[in-house]
């Protein structure tokens, strides 16, 4: 329930209760969003495969210089993404943290979203301040958004080897994301993907918001998406 | 009809709870549980074991929230596994973030000074009282929460039908109500003299389930 949405008459006899306080807030932080008092959230969603991690990987080896980062992954399978970004030493151990979503990331970047903010409580109490906070979802389907409890922003990640139709199709993730990347370009000839179709259909879908063309193949250091954040803060 | 209760009871409310099996995953895995019938085994064993821990709990925190910290000590005496202290206290931390926004209230507030989150059952009592619910009322969601959890976890692990794991549910609602009946009456006493039945083999594969590289639910 949301505070604002709770008025009601009393009536004589029901029971005693308490109601939301409008100013209550159990993730007290984001009340200071954009203030530079805490990290940029950032989620990362998309389609199985499209490439979330190797963005992941990318940005933090981009930016672990100077910027303060850390990681959260929402996996099926616990810690697949987490060890992976382990493996490839681009961060540290203690900036990375896996939650585990009971067989459904979407439920726990969306509609419960507790375990997040306690991953992200925990290194925020454990690290000191951050800039950025990378929240990966594990790969879902193309109706999986984040809710704004949660994140500042999302990044929503397909890639062309999944048809050049995927945009076409839209879904919340292709139009309402704040950057949408399509991922894999050099793929494009091996799969017959037209990007001028892709881009066509994306913009179609998405109005004003920006999307990004990436081949973390041929740019891994994800230049387009790096900007980007670095615009935001 | 108690609207708060229902809110509180409701599978959807955000508390933490999809992410953990109550042990069923570890169980399936371990092929303890397959079908309907180990199912309901299953779910017998739990609700009178830790169940009745839980929703007694439950009870005792929400007729004495002032006391939560000392209640919290004694359900820690009570949970020898780390594993499922820890999730245990996960989940009550999660409980509180919805309740901070949902029911805030001074024993809200205390309760969000424990980081590392209060025990479940405690934090639920603590959160049914800011509801407006009863002792009773909190051994109840407790109780069956014991039951509607690992059910659903069955759902998505075993592929089973959720109109027959439903009627499953249904048909334990006596035993049910007597658990939260037996926890609301132990609640009355001094919190030393809570309920401590244990559940030696949910203590073991939780430690056992925490161990494994590749799992679906937290516990
Ligand atoms: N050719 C090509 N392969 C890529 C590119 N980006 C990622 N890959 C590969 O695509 C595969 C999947 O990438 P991941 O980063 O694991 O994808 P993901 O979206 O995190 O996947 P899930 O978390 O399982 O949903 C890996 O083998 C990557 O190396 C790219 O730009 N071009
Ligand atoms: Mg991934």
């Amino acid at each position: 329930m949301h505070p604002d949405d709770h008025g009601h008459e009393h009536g004589p006899d029901e029971t005693p209760h308490t109601h939301p306080h409008p100013d209550v807030d159990p993730h007290a932080p984001l009340a200071e969003s954009g203030t530079g008092q805490r990290a940029v959230r950032i989620g990362i969603g998309g389609p199985v495969g499209s490439g979330k991690t190797a963005l992941v990987a990318a940005l933090c080896r981009a930016m672990a210089d100077d910027l303060r980062l850390a990681v959260v992954t929402n996996d099926i399978y616990t810690t697949e993404d987490a060890d992976f970004l382990l493996r490839n030493g681009v961060l540290p151990a203690e900036r990375i943290r896996a939650v585990e979503t009971g067989c459904c990331p979407h439920t726990a970047i969306r509609d419960d979203i507790s375990a997040n903010l306690d991953a992200i409580e925990e290194l925020e109490d454990s690290l000191g301040p951050l800039d950025v906070i990378l929240v990966e979802s594990g790969g879902d389907n193309l109706t999986a958004t984040f809710s704004k409890g949660l994140i500042d922003k999302q990044i929503f990640v397909v890639d062309v080897a999944g048809g050049d139709k995927v945009p076409r199709k839209g879904g919340p993730g292709v139009t309402a994301a704040d950057l949408l990347v399509i991922n894999k370009t050099d793929l494009a000839p091996l799969v017959g993907a037209d990007l001028a179709v892709m881009d066509r259909d994306a913009t179609a879908r998405r109005g004003a918001l920006p999307t990004v063309f990436l081949s973390l193949v041929e740019d891994p250091s994800a230049k387009p998406v790096q900007e980007w954040i670095r615009g935001l803060m | 009809m108690k609207a708060q209760l229902l809110i509180l009871a409701d599978g959807r409310f955000p508390s933490g709870g999809h992410a953990h099996s109550g042990g069923l995953e570890a169980a399936v895995v371990r092929k303890r549980v397959s079908d309907l019938d180990s199912l309901r085994r299953f779910l017998i064993g739990r609700l009178y074991t830790s169940g009745l821990v839980g929703a007694a709990f439950a009870a005792a925190a929400c007729a004495d929230p002032g006391s939560m910290d000392g209640i919290d000590e004694e359900l820690d005496a009570r949970t020898p596994s780390p594993a499922l202290r820890l999730a245990s206290r996960r989940q009550g931390r999660s409980l509180w973030r919805a309740a901070a926004v949902v029911w805030p209230g001074p024993h809200v507030t205390k309760a969000g000074a424990v980081r590392k989150g209060l025990h479940q059952p405690v934090a639920l009592g603590v959160v049914a009282e800011a509801a407006g619910c009863t002792p009773g009322e909190s051994a109840a969601i407790s109780a069956y929460h014991a039951v509607s959890g690992p059910a659903s976890a069955a759902v998505r692990l075993l592929g089973l039908d959720p109109y027959q794991v439903h009627g499953l549910i249904a048909a334990l609602g006596d035993d049910i109500d007597r658990v939260a009946q037996a926890a609301t009456e132990a609640a009355r006493g001094p919190a030393a003299d809570l309920p401590a039945a244990s559940s030696p083999l949910l203590d073991v594969s939780a430690e056992d389930h925490a161990a494994w590289e590749v799992r679906l639910f937290a516990s």
